[in-house]
């Protein structure tokens, strides 16, 4: 993991100091509501339906046991014992007072933990692929890069109050695992004919109510210039985005008013004057943050480096969904599912988990955790042999579910349980459509199929990239919810089909229940949901789910 | 007087200011008589091609994001002193503005925020560029200044007012550390 210096330290120490003073100036009435909002933003403070919220930053999705444990801890003495971690490699606390804030920012310094730039118009977080650096389809390892770009993104001046929010999303692999596409910005980190490091560059994805896949912008950008280069796309955005509307006010919205040519040929022209300057990244830094993330791994000798027989069916179940291949043999990535059914909502820790899971991460993983933007946990570099012993550790604690890449490995948003922006709540809607796929068997029969849950247009949980997308949307003062059909994330993203018009929330998971029936019905051998979906198309679906005049007039 | 926050001295302070900001017409300048005017881009590109004798010690201009001043560059260049409009602090676009007025073309006179110029925003406008600070009229111009002088002492990329980025100065340290 990169360890913070000096400079990094204080850096954050003095950012809760700066924010310190400006809540109690907020407090005294020198800062109006309307100046302290991008303030709080920027430092992750919400406003929600039922108190304020804090979120907190995991960058590029990486965290230490130490760090889970304060986060366990700030959940403890300023929350309700709950995280929530969501799509963007953040954590949130739901139940803050605005009044602590500072207080819980100081303690998180104290592990090197931040909320800079969680939210607000303002360069976000660098999202990454939750195995990078140990899947075997990579080629390029994407975390140094993110964290040289989390450096210049972190109070970068001229880039406080963009038009909008700007993510950037970074991968080595083969296949996109970040969506890539569906960024701002997404880097696809590759080697050249002559072995350098190079980079596909995708400008202006985005989901929302204008989701869009994002186009390549540069087809082998070296990596020297990548702080150059989104200099140039950034300050682009800044100049001549939109600010009159903010829902035309994100880059995609630029570029698509512009057209691709002129939008490529504003960002080379500004490129030009930058790219020798002195933000050319160095092969010395590049080393240096390179050398943090390098962990060598034992050599396991051949005897370990198979999984112990073992017959136990669950546990062959869960090795089978949860684990995938690492880059060293005898090694092996652990995804535990944060969505063991009904129960708990996607993404949400408990205090006690959180603290489990530090203690194997520290006993399994040299203490390195990973958050998955599907709100899941990723412990990186297991050993086979330790493989069982892991499950058995994590069933007690709700950890094990078999659950990875299926039906009811939901991504949802907390919806406005929580959420002040949204429509419709979602935490009900995930359980009621949990319970009715509770047989093992038959969810694993399915095969890989995506379930993606809004609660309003903001897509916080990509419902345009499942295969079952679904959003909820307000009519008449009442929760309405529109299904998508036939989306994908992955190397060929793609945006899911609305199917009809929309259902009440008591109708949603009956009408999961019979996509998956017309699924089954037309499916061939083991064929995956898209493939099927790809096959015969979205009519088939809209006969079942509007047979008994199910739909309604909310379109 | 009018007050300005004065952030090109070392410490930055609150000092008298002589310029008369003009927003609007020609009438409001015969106003001002004989003082130093701060015109609006449009209107002095407007005089200068008419042919009109501005004093160049007591003429500048104000910028809005809009202004397309490129082709005026050389003159501006020029000039004692160029403001850049803030219509709303969330309003970023003056930043970049700054940044180039400053790094791409090289413009050395005193380069002022105007407009919604508030305390929070200081540390992040002088990074770009700026050097003194109109700070809105209905706040407390000792109180901004605050924010002048509370500002971070790590700045990982390079700006108007550093353009060498941290690392390169980390790999300075690291060289002669050795
Ligand atoms: S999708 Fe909408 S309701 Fe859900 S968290 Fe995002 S903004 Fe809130």
């Amino acid at each position: 993991m990169y360890l913070y210096d000096d400079y990094d330290k204080s850096l954050i120490r003095q950012r809760v100091e700066q924010f310190r003073d400006q809540v109690v100036r907020h407090q005294r009435g020198e800062l109006s509501d309307e100046q302290f909002l991008p303030l709080r933003l920027q430092n992750g403070v919400y406003h929600q339906r039922h108190s304020h919220m804090l979120r907190v930053a995991i960058p590029y999705g990486t965290l230490s046991s130490r760090q889970m444990r304060a986060l366990a801890e700030v959940s403890e003495q300023w929350d309700r014992g709950v995280g929530h971690f969501t799509t963007r490699h953040n954590v949130q606390f739901n139940w803050v007072r605005l009044e602590d804030t500072p207080e819980i920012l100081a303690y998180l310094a104290d592990f090197d933990m931040h909320t800079i730039q969680t939210s607000g118009n303002c360069v976000r977080g660098i999202t990454i692929d939750a195995l990078a650096g140990v899947a075997a389809d990579e080629a390029v390892d994407p975390r140094p890069f993110a964290e040289l770009l989390r450096q210049w993104a972190t109070l970068n001046p001229e880039f406080a109050f963009l038009p909008r929010k700007f993510k950037i999303a970074l991968s080595g692999a083969e296949e996109d695992r970040v969506l890539l596409r569906s960024n701002d910005v997404g880097l696809q980190l590759y080697h050249n004919a002559s072995g350098e490091i190079v980079a596909r560059v995708f400008a202006g994805g985005g989901l929302g109510r204008t989701p869009i896949i994002g186009r390549l912008i540069c087809d082998a950008l070296p990596w020297q210039h990548f702080l150059s280069y989104i200099t140039a796309i950034v300050r682009v955005f800044n100049r001549y985005g939109r600010r009159d509307n903010k829902y035309k006010a994100r880059i995609k919205i630029l570029l698509q008013a512009l057209g691709i040519e002129n939008f490529v040929r504003e960002i080379e022209s500004e490129w030009q004057h930058l790219k020798d300057g002195p933000a050319k990244l160095t092969e010395t830094e590049y080393r240096r943050v390179a050398a943090c993330f390098a962990t060598a791994l034992p050599p396991v000798s051949a005897d370990d480096a198979t999984t112990p027989l073992c017959h136990d069916k669950e546990f062959l179940r869960w090795k089978k969904r949860n684990v995938r291949p690492h880059k060293i043999d005898g090694y092996a990535n652990v995804t535990l599912s944060t969505k063991p059914g009904p129960g708990a909502a996607p993404g949400d820790l408990i205090s006690f988990q959180m603290q489990a899971i530090a203690d194997w991460a520290e006993r399994f993983c040299r203490g390195e955790i990973r958050i998955s933007h599907e709100q899941n946990v990723v412990l990186a570099g297991i050993r086979q042999e330790d493989l069982y012993t892991l499950w058995s550790l994590a069933k007690p604690f709700a950890l094990a579910a078999s659950n990875i890449g299926l039906i009811t490995d939901i991504m949802a948003c907390p919806g406005t349980d929580f959420c002040g922006i949204g429509n419709a709540r979602s935490i009900p809607l995930v359980h009621a459509i949990q319970s009715r796929f509770d047989d093992l068997d038959y969810v694993h029969d399915l095969g890989d199929l995506t379930l993606k849950l809004n609660g309003c247009m903001n897509a916080c949980a990509h419902h345009q990239l499942a295969d079952i997308g679904i959003l909820g949307v307000e009519k008449n003062g009442e929760e309405w919810f529109q299904i998508t059909l036939g989306g994908e994330a992955g190397n060929r993203p793609k945006l899911g089909k609305v199917v009809g018009a929309a259902l009440k929330a008591d109708q949603v998971a009956e009408t999961v229940e019979k996509i998956v029936a017309v699924f089954l019905s037309h499916r061939r051998e083991s064929e995956v949901f898209a493939d099927t979906f790809e096959r015969i198309g979205i009519a088939a679906f809209k006969a079942a789910i509007y047979s008994n005049k199910n739909g309604s007039s909310a379109s | 007087m009018k007050k300005i926050i004065n952030g090109q001295i070392q410490p930055p302070a609150v000092v008298e200011d002589h310029w008369k900001l003009v927003r609007g017409s020609l009438a409001e300048i015969s106003n001002h008589g004989q003082s130093a005017t701060i015109l609006p881009f449009s209107l002095w590109r407007e005089l200068r091609q008419a042919g009109a004798q501005l004093d160049p010690d007591k003429t500048a201009i104000w910028l809005s994001a809009e202004d397309d001043f490129r082709d005026e560059i050389d003159a501006i260049l020029a000039l004692p002193l160029v403001a850049i409009d803030f219509p709303d602090f969330r309003d970023g676009r003056g930043y970049s503005i700054a940044y180039l007025l400053r790094t791409r073309y090289g413009f050395k006179g005193e380069l002022r925020a105007i407009g919604d110029v508030l305390r929070d925003q200081l540390f992040y406008m002088h990074r770009c560029g700026f050097t003194s600070f109109d700070v809105r009229a209905d706040k407390d111009i000792a109180e901004a200044l605050k924010g002048l002088q509370t500002g971070f002492s790590v700045r990982y990329q390079g700006s108007a007012d550093d353009p060498v980025p941290l690392f390169r100065k980390r790999q300075e340290a690291e060289l002669a550390g050795e």
